[in-house]
């Protein structure tokens, strides 16, 4: 693995203001906004999550919003894998995948067999992703061999699954250990690498976002394999995710712009994304009991 | 899997301009009123987005420029100069903040009339030269302790010259500490630049400012030359070509005026091989791009450490393929127009030349309109500290990429050249950037950044550059009389 380059924050930061200052108006706000729609992992990740629950969320999943036709699905439901199964059945026949998250999700403090056994689960359950965690503490402590090798693991055991690696950023601390850590992912055989379990604040900051596609673009640069990117938590309304399509339009490419390559985590981005495509279209805000809560 | 069959462009998305009110001519500022041109002779002021008319200026001619600077005269000799302090500095604050109330305005026309983006007219040009009239109006009854046990008084009338191109910017850092220490101004713009320092204009006259302490007059070189040699202006201020500043340092030799001249700039741009890369691509992007490269301080002559230059430059070309090239009004453009059909030749020419010198030229495969001025981002390589390209000046959207092993051999040659404006260091170790602060001949250094701008901190030239500051404290000396 070749030296991660160093990240100065401030430059960071000024970058990001720049794709935040994006204009993003008419036909190119309608698109935009369906392309965010389709590229969603809706999300319920909670200790009282139910069938039920997970029954009604992964219907949403085919049925954003019935009424205005011409709408996309969302890419993939993501749970746990305990919930794999159900999940599978109710999207089957649809372009909706089944993302479990794996490896002691969300702090990852478990002895490898247990995480191993883990995604095996999930993945005889029909996971066609897999979302493992690193193991922050170890990252922290230098260990980095250590946080490769589990990375590896997983990605053996995943087989056909795809494996999108989650950073925590939030407990990383600095903008250099995510892009030593977005690069590590990445050579131990990530598909995918990812910001957040939505568990930690801040999560998916586009500072964050952008260091990782940093590290993606140098990878393609390098190697010619393209790594997809999911920033996950804290994504929440239309305004943010468009510019993170900005910000992979500009840093990546049109290539990443789709939900093969990019995947926005989020649990409530769906319904912002519905009314602010229904107000393009109509002129007018509609209250937010139009738009179902599943 | 979706797939995706076309491409996501940003749908455009123009400024309005319904806001704004501009007169079909324009007379001259004198004496707080307007009045018409003794040469009764008008020039055009070009759209460089379209070639189209905006408006029509006056070319003040000798008579004119008598009248201007008898009106500075007696405003400073009858009212400003026996203004308390505090009331000086209340005038000040006053069309900082008429600047700020109509910022949006200003934004616009200086965009249409000089050709800069909106972007950088709306968030860089309007905010930092209201900034400026709010820096020095703090200073104006604080001069005692800017400069403690010392005489002050303050020179008496200015002349003052700006440039094309960063046209209300530039009016703001000679007017505004000018009046801060009680001088009174003659100021003209550029030919080509005319129409915001016009409507500056129309700001200090609701501000109440008393008559003729701020005079603005229109034309060309000659009306330049006319208040350069007339006797009774006490400083000059000059920003422009180091040709013009020449020909104004002979003219005023043996005078007992005062000058400060802030010239032209070859400015060396250095990364070394820890540096932040992907900043330091960005911050190329900054140097040599903001402004179509109308900036004398651009980071025009980029220098990479040998070892990453393959990575940099590969970057940097990927970086400029999402630089937007295209209508300044449009919010998402990042390159606009070239100020004039005159400028764009020279940057052609040059251009030419690196390509003839067997330079590697690589410009950005963007689409250009077909009306007006615009020359794509443009960078080479294979050049050598003795290609013309990567000696003189070129003013355009245009950079010179070297690399080079030690750190000794690039700051010798980041200083030769008889330029001496700015310079950039990347790098992650911080002494390093304080050993090459000490040994870079130029007057700012910025690392890990690059021009960046504040009224707080002075801006000038070494050697060809220029000198005298601009800004900060060492700008207030520059308009006064210390003993």
């Amino acid at each position: 693995m070749s030296l991660s380059p160093t990240v100065d924050k401030v430059g960071v930061e000024e970058r990001v203001s720049r794709f935040q200052k994006r204009s993003i108006k008419t036909s190119a706000k309608m698109d935009g906004l369906k392309l965010v729609l389709n590229m969603i992992d809706l999300t319920t990740l909670e200790g009282k999550d139910t069938p039920g629950k997970v029954r009604q969320m992964c219907y949403k999943a085919n049925h954003l919003h019935d009424s205005f036709p011409g709408l996309p699905s969302v890419a993939a439901v993501c749970v746990y894998p305990s919930m794999v199964k159900l999940a599978k059945s109710m999207v089957k026949n649809s372009a909706v995948k089944v993302a479990s998250v794996s490896t002691a999700f969300p702090s990852g403090q478990a002895p490898i067999d247990v995480k191993i056994s883990d995604t095996k689960f999930a993945v005889d359950q029909g996971a066609d992703e897999i979302d493992m965690v690193i193991s922050r503490g170890k990252f922290l402590a230098g260990e980095f061999s250590f946080v490769y090798d589990e990375i590896a693991q997983i990605k053996e055991v995943c087989g056909k699954s795809r494996l999108k690696v989650i950073l925590e950023t939030g407990e990383l601390a600095t903008l250099d250990n995510v892009r030593k850590a977005s690069d590590l992912a990445i050579h131990a055989g990530a598909d995918f690498i990812k910001t957040s379990t939505g568990k930690i604040q801040p999560a998916a900051t586009m500072q964050v976002t952008y260091t990782m596609l940093m590290a993606i673009r140098d990878y393609y640069d390098e190697t010619g394999i393209m790594i997809g990117m999911k920033p996950a938590g804290g994504i929440s309304n239309s305004k943010l995710a468009l510019h993170n399509l900005v910000m992979v339009k500009e840093v990546l490419g049109e290539e990443w712009l789709t939900n093969k390559w990019f995947r926005f985590g989020a649990s409530s981005l769906a319904n912002d994304v519905l009314m602010q495509i229904l107000k393009t279209e109509t002129g007018k805000y509609q209250s937010s009991d139009y738009f179902t809560i599943d | 899997m979706a797939s995706k069959n076309k491409n996501w462009e940003y749908a455009p998305s123009l400024e309005s301009t319904e806001h704004i009110t501009l007169k079909k001519r324009y007379d001259l500022f004198i004496n707080g009123k307007w009045v018409k041109s003794a040469s009764n002779k008008y020039f055009k002021s070009i759209n460089p987005n379209d070639e189209k008319v905006i408006a029509e200026i006056s070319h003040a001619n000798q008579r004119d420029v008598n009248r201007a600077i008898e009106a500075a005269r007696n405003a400073y000799t009858k009212v400003w100069s026996k203004m308390p302090a505090n009331e000086r500095g209340k005038y000040i604050y006053r069309i900082a903040r008429l600047m700020q109330e109509r910022s949006r305005e200003l934004a616009v026309i200086e965009s249409l009339d000089a050709g800069k983006p909106i972007r950088e007219s709306r968030d860089i040009d309007i905010p930092l030269a209201c900034n400026h009239f709010f820096y020095y109006a703090g200073w104006a009854d604080k001069l005692d302790y800017a400069f403690p046990n010392r005489q002050i008084s303050p020179l008496g009338v200015a002349g003052q010259i700006i440039p094309w191109n960063f046209p209300i910017l530039m009016a703001a850092w000679k007017i505004a500490p000018a009046l801060a220490t009680g001088n009174t101004v003659v100021l003209k713009p550029a030919e080509t630049t005319s129409l915001s320092a016009l409507k500056l204009a129309e700001i200090i006259q609701d501000s109440g400012l008393p008559e003729g302490v701020v005079n603005i007059i229109t034309g060309y070189g000659d009306t330049g030359a006319a208040i350069v040699n007339h006797p009774d202006v006490n400083k000059i201020a000059f920003t422009g070509s180091t040709g013009v500043g020449k020909i104004i340092q002979k003219s005023i030799a043996g005078s007992e005026k005062k000058a400060t001249l802030e010239l032209g700039g070859k400015s060396a741009n250095i990364i070394f091989d820890d540096a932040p890369l992907d900043q330091a691509v960005e911050g190329i992007v900054n140097g040599i791009f903001f402004n179509q490269g109308h900036v004398c301080c651009a980071g025009s002559r980029l220098f990479v450490q040998e070892g990453i230059s393959e990575k940099v430059i590969r970057k940097l070309k990927h970086r400029m393929k999402s630089l937007v090239v295209g209508n300044p009004l449009d919010k998402n453009t990042d390159v606009g127009a070239i100020n004039s059909k005159e400028q764009l030749d020279i940057i052609n020419k040059y251009i030419k030349i690196g390509k003839k010198e067997g330079a590697e030229i690589h410009q950005s495969a963007c689409s250009l309109p077909s009306k007006g001025y615009f020359c794509p981002p443009t960078i080479f390589t294979n050049v050598a500290q003795s290609s013309v390209i990567v000696q003189e000046e070129i003013f355009g959207p245009v950079l010179t990429i070297q690399t080079f092993r030690t750190v000794d051999e690039v700051i010798q040659k980041a200083n030769n050249t008889p330029y001496g404006l700015a310079a950039g260091v990347w790098t992650d170790k911080g002494s390093r950037i304080f050993n090459l602060t000490t040994k870079l001949k130029a007057g700012v250094v910025w690392a890990n950044t690059y021009n960046k701008f504040d009224p707080s901190s002075p801006f000038g030239g070494y050697k060809e550059s220029g000198f005298g500051r601009e800004g900060g404290l060492h700008g207030l000396s520059a308009y006064l009389k210390l003993t």
